[in-house]
């Protein structure tokens, strides 16, 4: 009896390691991926490297204008998204319950977060690009990065509104305010730093996003990247990939990938990293 | 109706239709799709577009034959998904059963940081370490294949798998827990016939929503599946995913020409593909839910 107890207990401490096992290996890979990004792209970082344009064909130089073009893309798809996200949010949560429209609407979100980017980049091409004439551009990009991060922003800010007290709305409407008034003056100040999580995450999805600037909105060189809203644009991520994959002389751009790879890496993890600490401040507020 | 009435109920519509605006998308990618793809199917049998073994757009007849891209796309998939099902389980597992609340609160955001790493930055990391690795250490003709595709999608859905999967544990009664300890079975014993049990469903859903995120993702396997549209006989052979040739040839293709439409036809089956997989997952959350306690 106690031999088989024994051998119990020594299977379990077998087993909780190797759980403990599968755990690590998932952070060693993200450390990996991080710390030899980081050794390795950190000697191509330089203030020149951030703040010049490409010279000698793209073998020189610096990457400001695709810092620029990333940032323009995700800020501008995220001005479209928030807002519309965040009132479609306030719909689903305040408003719809468990109506049959709104059941329809859930369906749409959670599928339309499984389509593919590639997905998002044909239909960005054909939909933006050619039938409304946007061309290659700024606009074309934005917009379709916009319908992709719709789905993040809903999910994070009909999240927050869930965290809004219920008594909140009751005083609210207790004293005579209308549901609009309530949801505009309580429940949306109090639901806030949510929804604003929310954004920086659709920020960071934007981001790092290739396959559907691919075909609606990058180049790999462009004198005057971001110049118009009707003018195509250089993104880091695009360009990693025509670096690392169809440059002419890829050996010789080497450092200029490592560089720009950690410059998007520390921009996209710096993001998520903010909107987790906020969050767990949120978290720890509450209880 | 008095006035203030009037304002709430357009106030409400207002906000209805744009909640609509996403269900108005998911439905205009889908008729782009169709009305993009169509005219490449439509003279020709959808089984022979499915099935046919050569892909030779801009051949004197061109063919398009998708079989060994479907058969890609799926081998990566499978590759992915028999690494990053036992390993997002088993991480979830030790979330929620093991893990001390504070080694928790940071190894949860780590791992939820992995889902966050740009998919061109894993390309990248698979092109120029991953698959000089495999060269190295197993002697493959190329670095660029079907095993490293499949490893690089792995880590890119364990979190999605992880997370989901960690959120059915949790929600597993303690009383379950405690009854099962109760017997005298170990924390193990308990872990692995009670708590995963009694999860399973959520666990499902988890795995079919990580499966659908590895058939979609397009800049791993464009960058490292190495690319020939052949079916694979081993893990170190080079395939040619549905996403990585859209991505590919996209820029070659003549504009509304026949090799245009093909590749339109291709995001149509991977949009199908990627929706059934949602379709099922939802599926097995709601009738989780139904279920009675």
């Amino acid at each position: 009896m106690t031999a088989t107890t024994q051998a119990r207990r020594i299977r379990e401490r077998i087993l909780f390691s190797l759980l403990r096992l599968a755990a690590l290996t998932n952070i060693a890979a993200l450390l990996c991926v991080c710390g030899f990004l980081v050794w390795k792209g950190l000697p191509a970082l330089s203030w020149e490297f951030l703040t010049q344009s490409p010279r000698k064909a793209m073998t020189e130089g610096g990457i400001w204008p695709c810092i620029a073009g990333t940032v323009l893309l995700a800020v501008g798809s995220l001005g479209l998204s928030f807002p519309l996200g965040v009132a479609s949010a306030v719909y689903l949560h305040e408003y719809a319950g468990r109506s049959r429209f709104a059941r329809y609407i859930r369906l749409g979100v959670n599928n339309l977060a499984g389509v593919p980017s590639i997905v998002f980049g044909l239909f960005g091409m054909s939909f933006f690009v050619i039938t409304c004439g946007f061309g290659i551009s700024l606009l074309s990009g934005i917009l379709t990065l916009g319908v992709l991060t719709l789905p993040v922003i809903i999910g994070t800010a009909e999240e927050a509104l869930r965290q809004v007290p219920a008594t909140y709305r009751e005083a609210s409407l207790a004293l005579g305010a209308t549901q609009s008034q309530t949801i505009a003056r309580v429940v949306l100040p109090a639901a806030l730093p949510g929804m604003l999580t929310g954004a920086i995450l659709g920020l960071a999805r934007a981001s790092g996003e290739t396959a559907v600037i691919m075909f609606t909105a990058a180049v790999f060189y462009s004198k005057n990247s971001g110049g118009s809203l009707l003018s195509p644009v250089m993104a880091l991520p695009n360009h990693i990939y025509v670096l690392a994959t169809s440059g002419t002389e890829i050996a010789k751009t080497m450092p200029l990938q490592y560089g720009t790879a950690l410059v998007l890496l520390c921009l996209v993890v710096g993001m998520n990293g903010i909107a987790i600490v906020v969050r767990d401040r949120m978290q720890k507020a509450r209880t | 109706m008095p006035g203030y009435a009037r304002k709430e109920s357009l106030i409400r519509i207002a906000l209805a239709g744009t909640a609509g605006v996403s269900l108005l998308f998911l439905a205009l990618i889908f008729l782009f799709l169709l009305v993009e793809g169509l005219p490449m199917l439509a003279p020709r049998s959808i089984a022979g577009f499915l099935c046919g073994m050569s892909w030779y757009p801009t051949a004197e007849p061109p063919e398009f034959g998708i079989f060994p891209m479907l058969v890609g796309s799926l081998a990566v998939t499978a590759v992915a998904a028999s690494i990053a099902v036992p390993l997002g389980v088993m991480t979830a597992a030790w979330l929620t059963e093991i893990a001390p609340s504070g080694v928790r609160r940071i190894c949860k955001p780590m791992i939820e940081l992995l889902a966050a790493l740009p998919s061109v930055v894993v390309g990248f990391f698979g092109m120029v370490v991953f698959a000089p690795f495999l060269q190295n250490v197993f002697d493959a003709d190329t670095g660029l294949n079907l095993l490293n595709a499949g490893v690089m999608l792995a880590f890119m859905s364990v979190p999605t798998i992880c997370t989901v999967a960690e959120d059915a544990l949790f929600a597993v009664p303690v009383s379950l827990r405690e009854a099962s300890l109760a017997l005298g079975a170990t924390r193990w014993e308990t872990t692995i016939k009670v708590v995963i049990p009694a999860a399973f469903t959520g666990i499902g859903t988890g795995c079919m929503l990580g499966m659908s995120r590895s058939i979609g993702e397009t800049m791993v396997v464009l960058m490292v599946a190495g690319g020939a549209g052949i079916i694979p006989a081993s893990l170190f052979d080079p395939v040619r995913p549905m996403p990585a040739a859209i991505a590919a040839e996209m820029a070659e293709a003549p504009f509304r020409g026949e090799h245009y439409h093909a590749l339109f036809a291709i995001g149509l089956v991977l949009f199908v593909f990627t929706l059934a997989f949602n379709i099922i997952a939802q599926r097995i959350a709601e009738a989780n839910r139904q279920a009675p306690d």
